[in-house]
């Protein structure tokens, strides 16, 4: 057998989407425009498939943060934090989140997949027990398996399985830890984080949450699920990213427990990559400030989001979960959730396509973020797309 | 613990859900190379057998899984430790 021959599969998913000459996932925008408006194809087209929840990244605070740090910090730190590449941004920033958190210290990762790989991969390794949600992002899942423990799933948003499992582990449960989503990408549906959080203080175990999906949306001051539904003193690992709501690229972990800075020097992840520029950095500081004091910013999101849920809703569309940023409908069929993209392209308006076998139960979805710099007349826009494609269904 | 033959039966049972009958299944049969199971197919498996057998099956095994004899081979030591 060769090394090739296991791409097979693939090689004829790529030809058939050849044939049908759609290409969801090699989409070029041309120029960006806005926040929410790109050229595609040389068409103006409406974003709503890039998770910019809080439409920052063309912030001009931000933008001008990044502008002074490349000017006077260059363009790459050329090293990681361990050897090279940690400069005074990146530990304030590490104690701005902390600060905003209320945690005892926090690190950052270059990206939010290295966050949960560096993380999970330095936190957890052979002997050790992750209970993890069935519809956690790859990330975890990857980082379980770099660290080398033992995994176990359960069943999506469902704490008595949970329960289950962590009985059937005995004298084991109280070391282990268990990993959710504050919001989960494919269907933007919200973990029950209080029925979680008491799962694991029956069991005196440990609980991260990742709230990448929803930093910037969610809590009283943007915090997160940990945050809105108050249990923040029972996460104790939180994870997040720059790359949504703060408009940037990177990743972090908040924690009270101090054995969090010894993840740094046994973090594979952490230790053997490049350290985010100092533009990146800067433009996160600038954006975190922005997302601690912006309640109007995700009250404009939420009113968004509404507002394509009950456009969508009433033009009787299947949607994965209640109103969230990211409004995920339901299209029956591969062949046709493709083509339902395409078309949707075709209308002016970007979505994300999700097909099986990354989506839960096996749907296929046209998945779309909203963002809190989408109008309400691109809100309607992109409801008419959708209502001129609902004829052709 | 549970015996080989009624993990077996189990198994069949649930991967009839997956073939629905069209298609033989013994213990050499491979989950993905005869019966295309993606991984989320293969998971949902998982779970059914889980439950049926109160135990939880680690992600880690399924590396070492490529037919039905391997994984009746895998949830048996599994019984055997718990």
């Amino acid at each position: 057998m060769g090394i090739f021959d296991k791409f097979q599969a693939l090689a004829a998913n790529r030809r058939e989407l050849e044939t049908l000459g759609i290409d969801p996932f090699g989409v070029q925008i041309e120029r960006i425009i806005s926040p929410t408006e790109g050229l595609i194809n040389g068409r103006h087209t409406i974003l709503a498939g890039t998770n910019n929840y809080l439409g920052l990244t063309f912030d001009p605070e931000c933008i001008a943060a990044a502008r002074t740090a490349l000017e006077f910090e260059g363009t790459g730190t050329t090293g990681s934090r361990m050897a090279n590449g940690s400069y005074s941004g990146h530990r304030k920033l590490e104690q701005e989140l902390a600060a905003f958190y209320e945690k005892r210290d926090a690190i950052v990762f270059s990206t939010g997949y290295q966050a949960n790989l560096g993380l999970l991969a330095a936190l957890v390794g052979p002997g050790d027990v992750v209970l993890l949600d069935a519809d956690c992002h790859a990330s975890i899942y990857d980082g379980c398996r770099l660290g080398g423990a033992e995994t176990i799933r359960f069943r999506h948003n469902n704490a008595q399985d949970l329960a289950k499992r962590l009985r059937r582990l005995g004298a084991r449960a109280a070391d282990a830890l268990i990993v959710v989503e504050g919001i989960y990408s494919m269907l933007g549906d919200h973990a029950p984080l209080q029925e979680i959080a008491a799962v694991k203080c029956e069991f005196g175990c440990y609980l991260m949450v990742d709230e990448a999906h929803s930093l910037g949306v969610l809590g009283e001051r943007g915090r997160g699920l940990v945050e809105e539904l108050d249990v923040m003193a029972d996460a104790d690992f939180i994870m997040g990213t720059f790359s949504k709501s703060l408009g940037s690229a990177g990743g972090f972990c908040v924690s009270n427990l101090v054995e969090l800075d010894l993840i740094r020097y046994s973090s594979r992840p952490y230790i053997f990559t490049a350290s985010p520029s100092p533009a990146t950095i800067a433009s996160t500081r600038s954006a975190l400030r922005k997302l601690a004091s912006g309640s109007q910013l995700r009250q404009r999101l939420h009113d968004n989001a509404k507002h394509l849920h009950a456009g969508l809703t009433a033009l009787g569309y299947t949607l994965g979960a209640p109103p969230s940023p990211v409004v995920a409908v339901v299209i029956e069929g591969r062949i046709e959730a493709l083509k339902f993209w395409k078309d949707l392209l075709h209308h002016g308006v970007y979505s994300n396509l999700m097909l099986p076998p990354v989506t839960p139960n096996g749907v296929s979805l046209i998945r779309c973020s909203v963002s809190a710099a989408h109008t309400t007349a691109q809100i309607d826009a992109v409801c008419a797309a959708f209502a001129d494609l609902r004829l052709t269904v | 613990m549970v015996e080989y033959q009624r993990i077996l039966s189990n198994l069949y049972d649930g991967l009839a859900l997956f073939t629905k009958g069209r298609i033989d299944v013994d213990e050499n049969t491979e989950l993905v190379g005869d019966l295309n199971l993606d991984s989320l197919q293969i998971m949902e498996l998982l779970l059914t057998i889980e439950d049926r057998f109160d135990i939880s099956i680690p992600v880690s095994i399924l590396p070492d899984v490529k037919t039905v004899r391997d994984l009746a081979m895998q949830i048996e030591k599994i019984t055997q430790s718990e």
